[in-house]
């Protein structure tokens, strides 16, 4: 029923933190994880001094409150796109670290591209693929420089498909096209096991909350046919 | 026409140049044909244009009634043979496909034949996602998902090992290495592991996934793993086999000897080599002397005696048929080699194997070509 689909589909689009991800982490677990630890001040990317909070003996030292609120709206912003079951693609050049992205991804039940990315697969999909493929719905960056420290091909090829993009983006990292940026450490494995962590429970979140949604709707949908069964209290959303 | 030689050479001759000539024509319109390329189609076309080779050419259903209609043809061709159609083998299939539709033809693969259904259509890859669009596979976006998530995999075992490794050294165990034997196993080529994984690989990616396994191979506890790694690697036929050689034989007055065969081009000799004798030879009933009234030829027959200096000591009897006078020869040399071999050390067969005495000639008669007057020799070249 149309009326019920609405309701599913606009209900957590009410609420500023449906899916309540703040309580995933906290300032202390960001310290601790060292996400707060830049490049030297030599790599530092113009665009990103908004976001540092100092420098320390030529390192950069990223502003961890800034990062918090970033961090919180990109969480949310994942959770609504795995609620609504959109294709999200983990994508990450960092050698140290493509295994545990990938057992990330596969773990969640999405998609991981930690290789050598091919030029046109976003832009030339359907001659790559073939036709009637389907994009992804969401690209999240847990590196967005490639081995040539370089910006990675897929920010400029997402933004040229109208494809949103997450991103932890580091002190020497250009944060420009990526559409929720998250300033902080790529490089220490401590930080990249804290954010798949966190991306992972996202996504298993939203996916659940969305099957507890239908399930609770089709119970709904079906008492409604049945008058004689007594009416369950409505359990709040 | 003109060439600066640069240096001052002397002209080559004309043919030569005209050789050269049309060389280079012939590589500049390959160049030609390389850059056309390049203009009209882009790297990925090359690479996976799997659009453009159409939608699938065998599907599912297509398959299973190929196979459906091949049980039931394979029942009728029991019965018409007046087989039991429960123990009808491939084997009796194909026997039965021979006698009732005879073929002239050279090529086996041009013959008709009747085969499972799953060996005649190849394997393809069926749509990789869902109704909803969503992809099976979880590295479906890199574009080779069976390769990736090989070396994912890969990996994977490669960090199992790694973590036991360092369980044994916080224990205090120190692993020791049992040397594997190497010499009879290969790795996977690359077109078996395409085969595998029924996907295009380039010469990098395979590099690298044999760069993996043998890290993996050489970690000290990597027998946790042997079985995934037992998946990669195939065993290579022994190639060296000996030869044995044949024991002495005895015949009615107690004399050694023994038989040897040998064949040249289209001779086929067989020669009795008796142990105790005085270098006589006999061909075909006939003294050598009058069978080869020319030296080389009787040179030939002398050379393995020659050669274990044993020239005075052994009688030989042989037959030979087919060939010409320098091919029978050459057929007896082979064949009295291969008899002295019983009659001496392994050592010495080893220098009559490096001499040559032991390999058949494989050099026959090359056969004329059309468009020329003999094998090589070309019709006379007329310049108008």
């Amino acid at each position: 029923p149309p009326d019920l689909e609405d309701k599913l589909l606009t209900e957590p689009l009410r609420h500023p933190d449906f899916f309540n991800v703040k309580e995933l982490f906290s300032l202390k677990d960001l310290f601790d994880a060292r996400v707060h630890l830049g490049h030297k001040k030599g790599c530092r990317h113009q665009f990103m001094e908004p976001y540092i909070f100092g420098c320390r003996l030529d390192q950069d030292i990223i502003d961890l409150d800034q990062t918090m609120q970033h961090l919180q709206l990109a969480l949310n912003f994942t959770a609504h796109v795995a609620y609504r079951k959109g294709i999200i693609l983990f994508v990450s050049r960092n050698r140290q670290f493509c295994h545990l992205v990938e057992s990330t991804a596969r773990e969640c039940g999405e998609y991981a591209h930690t290789r050598y990315w091919q030029g046109g697969l976003l832009t030339n999909a359907h001659i790559q693929f073939g036709p009637g493929i389907r994009l992804p719905d969401l690209l999240i960056f847990l590196s967005s420089l490639n081995n040539v420290f370089e910006p990675h091909v897929a920010i400029r090829d997402a933004a040229k498909m109208n494809i949103p993009t997450v991103g932890v983006v580091d002190t020497n990292c250009n944060p420009c096209l990526i559409t929720y940026p998250i300033p902080g450490n790529d490089d220490s494995p401590t930080s990249m096991e804290l954010y798949c962590k966190l991306f992972k429970m996202t996504i298993i979140r939203a996916k659940n909350k969305r099957k507890q949604i239908e399930v609770f709707q089709d119970l709904q949908s079906q008492e409604k046919h049945d008058t004689s069964r007594p009416v369950l209290a409505e359990g709040q959303a | 026409m003109e060439r600066s030689d640069g240096v001052g050479r002397a002209q080559r001759p004309d043919r030569l140049r005209l050789q050269h000539q049309k060389w280079r024509q012939f590589n500049y319109l390959l160049k030609e044909i390389k850059t056309l390329r390049l203009i009209y189609t882009t790297t990925a076309a090359w690479r996976k244009n799997i659009a453009a080779s159409g939608p699938e050419k065998y599907t599912e259903a297509f398959i299973k009634k190929q196979i459906e209609e091949f049980d039931l043809g394979k029942r009728h061709l029991a019965n018409m043979m007046g087989e039991d159609p429960e123990t009808f083998t491939q084997e009796d299939i194909d026997r039965a496909i021979a006698y009732l539709f005879p073929s002239g033809l050279f090529d086996k693969r041009a013959r008709p034949m009747m085969k499972h259904p799953t060996e005649i259509f190849p394997e393809q890859r069926k749509i990789q996602w869902g109704e909803d669009g969503r992809p099976f596979h979880f590295l479906f976006y890199t574009g080779k998902q069976s390769y990736y998530s090989l070396m994912h995999e890969t990996y994977e075992k490669l960090l199992n090992v790694q973590k036991h490794q360092d369980q044994l050294a916080a224990q205090g165990i120190s692993p020791q290495k049992e040397k594997k034997n190497l010499v009879g196993s290969r790795w996977v080529t690359k077109t078996e592991l395409e085969g595998m994984l029924l996907e295009k690989l380039s010469d990098d990616d395979y590099s690298r996934f044999i760069r993996l396994l043998e890290k993996l191979m050489t970690l000290p506890c990597s027998d946790i793993e042997e079985n995934y790694i037992k998946k990669f690697s195939k065993e290579i036929a022994v190639q060296l086999q000996k030869v044995s050689v044949e024991p002495l034989k005895y015949d009615e007055q107690g004399v050694a000897f023994s038989t040897g065969e040998g064949v040249r081009k289209t001779s086929r000799a067989t020669a009795v080599v008796y142990g105790s004798g005085t270098g006589k030879i006999t061909v075909n009933g006939i003294d050598v002397l009058h069978y080869f009234p020319v030296l080389q030829d009787r040179e030939q027959l002398l050379f393995p005696f020659q050669f274990l200096d044993r020239i005075g000591k052994h009688d030989t009897t042989c037959t030979v048929s087919g060939g010409g006078r320098s091919s029978q020869a050459g057929a007896i040399r082979l064949a009295t080699a291969k008899a002295l071999r019983s009659f001496v050390t392994e050592k010495e067969v080893e220098f009559m194997r490096q001499a040559g005495l032991l390999t058949v000639d494989p050099r026959v008669r090359e056969r004329k070509k059309p468009g020329q007057e003999g094998a090589r020799r070309k019709f006379t070249w007329k310049k108008r």
